[in-house]
């Protein structure tokens, strides 16, 4: 028995598999990100089953942490960090999830891809999918750290994404205009890029969420 | 009819088991018709407004309403399947089995030690007095505090250390169940959350019922919580179904603060 009694031991320790549950989710939805972006890369039509797969596990966590956070705001009435980390608890697992159907999205159109025909490489596809992702990480490591900074970070870089989706638009609006039997192909790299611009600005809701988190202010549309 | 839940008891019989209960005192029903289950190690807490028969029902678990002139029992309550009011029924024997720790802390006016030994005692204890007051006073999470002073007066402690030493009291006869009625009303925040922790580490071995007039510390504490209104059960199931979708709008209105 422990004889020191820190306060609300059990709530704290309830606490913590709420962390445990969300940061499983977190690492579950990075690896499917990567997977689904490996395989518009190398044209890989298998990933899609495995990427799915790994989306069901992912959409039960947020189910498991819905219903857990709603018992602890009933049970515990928590207030202060313990507050604000449920809330952010709850907004973060929300947002992993939408990044799951997104990255089953582009496992998806990887695998339509493969039907079409061959298109001429499209440069800054390599550098948005790694900028996407990269800002996921560092996202989730902030988020990890409670490193704000890395936060405010993320949401710059932001930014570059977008700038690289509007270059893809126009490079594959090329291609298309160029030889229309590269339509079929481009249309599914539009959709990747679309789907990799969204997984960025989830990315960027998390990181102004740990801000929201350590700090207690909102720093979403221009605020702080 | 109260509105209940399946109610895992776990192997065997419940801990407890009320059945078509009533309580009259003189003619005025206090509790009536009351029958649920009580799974053992588990904290089930007793919630409703005044007068609505939550501390009514919590005697019964020990026979504490044989001593109030004018009260007369119907239906039946069984521990582990036999029944605690038939009249051969030694009611000593049950509050030995069910402890109860009560609102206010009422240590008896002497040294903490004799407080904790006082129960073996009483009963005969022959074994290891020393060892047995410090597992009483370690489970009550007081030993810390008190193990360099045990021959202190008993009323030196401060009010929370006080009802954590009647709890270690309790726990030196070896109970099997713990009755609280109100056992933090009296005690500051701090004292309170002590109480609570130690609610959630008793239960490891014990079957805690709890009366709470303050329904945010039956939502924190217990497993199992059951909604009394008026003498009558409405509803009884795990706590956070109660807390968080209750079946029953007289349950909603009471723990949404709309009513009682």
């Amino acid at each position: 028995m422990n004889r020191e009694h820190p306060p609300r031991r059990h709530f704290h320790d309830e606490l913590d598999e709420l962390q445990e549950r969300l940061l499983e989710m977190a690492g579950l939805v990075e690896d499917l990100i990567g997977q689904a972006v490996g395989a518009v890369g190398q044209w890989d039509a298998s990933a899609a089953k495995a990427v799915r797969k790994g989306d069901n596990r992912v959409d039960e966590l947020e189910v498991e942490i819905d219903e857990r956070v709603v018992e602890l705001l009933a049970l515990q009435q928590p207030v202060a960090t313990d507050l604000r980390q449920i809330i952010a608890t709850n907004k973060l697992s929300n947002d992993l999830e939408r990044m799951g159907d997104h990255a089953v999205n582009i496992a998806k159109a990887a695998k339509r891809l493969r039907k079409t025909d061959p298109l001429p490489e499209v440069r800054e596809f390599a550098d948005m999918a790694e900028a996407a992702r990269a800002m996921v990480s560092d996202a989730l490591a902030a988020y990890v750290s409670r490193d704000v900074e890395t936060a405010r970070r993320v949401c710059l870089a932001d930014d570059h994404v977008d700038r690289l989706r509007r270059s893809i638009f126009g490079t594959l609006l090329d291609q298309m205009t160029e030889d229309p039997k590269r339509i079929g192909g481009a249309l599914q790299l539009l959709l990747v890029s679309q789907n990799l611009e969204r997984i960025a600005d989830l990315a960027t809701n998390i990181c102004e969420d740990i801000v929201f988190l350590v700090e207690g202010h909102s720093i979403k549309h221009g605020l702080g | 009819m109260a509105t209940t839940y399946d109610i895992d008891v776990g192997p065997g019989a419940p801990a407890l088991e009320v059945e078509r209960l009533s309580v009259y005192y003189d003619r005025t029903a206090a509790i009536q018709d009351i029958t649920l289950s009580v799974p053992g190690r588990r904290v089930i807490a007793l919630i409703g407004p005044s007068g609505c028969g939550k501390s009514t029902l919590l005697r019964c678990f020990n026979r504490m309403n044989d001593l109030i002139r004018g009260a007369r029992i119907e239906g039946d309550v069984r521990f582990h399947g036999r029944s605690l009011l038939a009249a051969e029924v030694d009611p000593v024997e049950v509050r030995r089995r069910i402890g109860m720790v009560f609102q206010k802390p009422n240590p008896f006016p002497k040294s903490i030690y004799d407080n904790v030994a006082f129960g073996p005692r009483v009963n005969g204890f022959e074994g290891d007095l020393d060892a047995l007051v410090e597992h009483s006073l370690t489970q009550s999470a007081l030993w810390d505090e008190v193990q360099d002073r045990l021959f202190d007066s008993a009323y030196a402690l401060s009010g929370g250390q006080q009802q954590r030493l009647c709890i270690a009291r309790t726990l030196a006869v070896r109970p099997d169940v713990l009755l609280m009625d109100e056992p933090a009303s009296a005690l500051d925040p701090i004292a309170t959350q002590k109480i609570e922790e130690l609610i959630y580490e008793l239960k490891e071995r014990y079957t805690i019922v709890i009366v709470t007039h303050n329904m945010y510390q039956a939502a924190r504490v217990s497993d199992y919580t059951a909604f009394l209104y008026m003498g009558e059960l409405v509803e009884y199931g795990p706590t956070d179904a109660i807390f968080t979708n209750p079946r029953d709008e007289r349950t909603e209105g009471y723990v949404t603060g709309r009513f009682g």
